[in-house]
């Protein structure tokens, strides 16, 4: 697994229509951190997620991953420098087989370019098998190598969401941004995730986890972030976000769930 | 008997050249989910101007080479203009392609007059099955079937072909994967372009071409592609076969003059039939 990155967010503001979705936000993720954003709806925590991963630009700030601007650069640039996207809806590639799903999403380091995949030259084919056995890994390493014949688009939802994460995991990220990847996910489900992630963040991987359950996110993160209307509220380990008395009354309402 | 031989022939013939159309559009609509209006417009560039460099002397083969990489060229052109502002939907890039056909019209009158125009073809007369035809209906049949099979073992075996698949089917999905959607999308113009620039120098031989020549063409190559939904080849390939060959053989043993007609009932039946089944054509990609 390749090293974590650094990711600086500082200052970024994002306003749709005059209304600020995110206003002056900044967070500064270690490299092999695993950091959260938490926030009720409409806290911008979304808006955030398309910043850093490319589906949005900011009006104002900067995003850096490492040393590099990426704030103006498109998705698939984001892509091919490490950021590894699950999104919270099902977006997986309707018929191709998981297996070829997740093939696809080591497009983003595959060297051997246009004509040589067109020609199929010996670097190629030699690149394409390298690059099944990584897929079938990392369909494992998700537990769904059962599925990996069977097209994408019949696979249950928490099987999608782990083929997304596994697509993603095949790009061999050193950021890997995750939008509530526990929503809509049975418990056992989501202990299993709970234990994958835990699992990719101790081989020093980089992860930001945008998450609405709280429980879920304490339980995982190094550090927490607290959005709320679009700004930083809080930011510090689960304990002491949990101790904030802004989030207390802002988020969590009147009590903390343990 | 032989004359039922020889109009099937002369169809699966005529039904190639709509199926080179419809592959074009086939390829553009894959990866980018625009239906491409201009598509014709590729075959009437790349015949007229194999038309002029046969008559400046050039020998035949390298004429159509250029001719279709001139049509790659021009598909690249096209795409640019329709997908190349980000953002830009499928449903205003189809209204851009159908723009620039008309376009088309123009820079054609000024560069080759509104005349029709002709080249010969593969000269000579193949006896089949006691039928006599042009040979020339041959080599349309022996080069469309291999592009066809290329073509879809291309988009489902390869990893560029699962790619460009992957833009179509999920354009947010593939941006995050590191894929370029818009240089995806303009090399499936670029391949557009040429699979129509190949349509127009096969077919020109046997049916003259003027600038208007790409209704004809796109309404054909639409209705074949229409049958495969729009994204499978293989199925556009059997539209196109069928369609040529029922036009022959209502032209050969009823009244002349219906192809178009032909075409739209096929292409209106085709669409009730997908839209009662799952809706007609896939919806535009989100």
């Amino acid at each position: 697994m390749t090293a974590g990155a650094a990711l600086t967010v500082s200052g970024v503001s994002r306003a749709f229509g005059g209304v600020y979705a995110v206003r002056d936000v900044g967070l500064s993720v270690a490299p092999g951190e695993l950091r959260a954003v938490i926030g009720p709806n409409g806290a911008g925590k979304s808006t955030l997620f398309a910043l850093i991963g490319g589906q949005l630009a900011p009006d104002a700030g900067t995003v850096h991953l490492d040393d590099q601007r990426i704030d103006r650069l498109p998705a698939h640039r984001r892509a091919r420098l490490g950021i590894g996207v699950v999104f919270q809806a099902a977006r997986v590639f309707p018929g191709m087989t998981a297996l070829e799903n997740v093939m696809v999403g080591a497009h983003a380091t595959t060297r051997a370019g246009f004509t040589a995949a067109a020609l199929r030259l010996p670097a190629h084919r030699r690149e394409e098998r390298e690059i099944r056995d990584r897929a079938a890994e990392c369909l494992h390493r998700t537990g769904i190598e059962d599925w990996a014949d069977r097209p994408a688009e019949e696979l249950p939802l928490g099987q999608q969401r782990a083929l997304q994460l596994a697509r993603a995991l095949c790009g061999r990220p050193r950021l890997l941004l995750l939008d509530e990847p526990a929503s809509g996910l049975r418990a056992a489900e989501r202990d299993r995730l709970a234990t994958l992630i835990e699992d990719l963040r101790g081989s020093g991987l980089t992860i930001l986890l945008v998450e609405h359950d709280v429980a879920f996110v304490m339980r995982l993160a190094d550090r927490v972030t607290v959005l709320d209307l679009g700004r930083t509220i809080a930011d510090g380990t689960a304990a002491e976000v949990r101790a904030d008395p802004r989030v207390v009354t802002a988020y969590l309402g009147t009590g903390v769930p343990a | 008997m032989s004359d039922f031989i020889g109009y099937l022939l002369t169809g699966l013939g005529i039904g190639a050249g709509y199926a080179l159309v419809a592959s074009g559009l086939v390829a553009i609509y894959r990866v980018t989910r625009v239906v491409n209006f201009a598509q014709g417009a590729f075959a009437v560039v790349a015949a007229m101007l194999t038309a002029s460099l046969l008559g400046a002397g050039l020998p035949h083969g390298l004429a159509e080479l250029a001719a279709v990489l001139t049509a790659a060229l021009a598909g690249l052109l096209v795409g640019a203009v329709a997908i190349g502002r980000p953002g830009t939907t499928p449903g205003t890039s189809l209204i851009v392609t159908l723009g620039l056909a008309v376009f088309a019209y123009a820079v054609e009158i000024v560069i080759w007059g509104d005349q029709p125009r002709s080249f010969p073809g593969l000269p000579g007369v193949a006896v089949v099955g006691g039928a006599r035809l042009q040979a020339h209906y041959l080599l349309i049949l022996g080069v469309t079937v291999p592009v066809f099979v290329a073509m879809a073992a291309f988009f489902a075996r390869t990893d560029l072909g699962k790619a460009l698949s992957a833009c179509a089917s999920n354009p947010y999905a593939a941006r995050v994967v590191g894929i370029d959607t818009r240089r995806m999308g303009l090399f499936a113009f670029a391949l557009g372009g040429a699979l129509g620039g190949l349509a127009g120098v096969l077919t020109t031989p046997v049916q003259q071409v003027t600038f208007d020549s790409d209704v004809t063409l796109i309404v054909n190559g639409l209705a074949a592609a229409v049958l495969g939904a729009l994204t499978r080849p293989v199925v556009a390939l059997a539209g196109g076969l069928l369609l040529g060959v029922a036009q022959t053989m209502i032209a050969g043993y009823g009244a002349g003059a219906y192809q178009l007609e032909v075409a739209l009932v096929l292409m209106l039946t085709a669409m009730i039939v997908q839209a009662a089944r799952r809706g007609a054509v896939p919806e535009m990609a989100r």
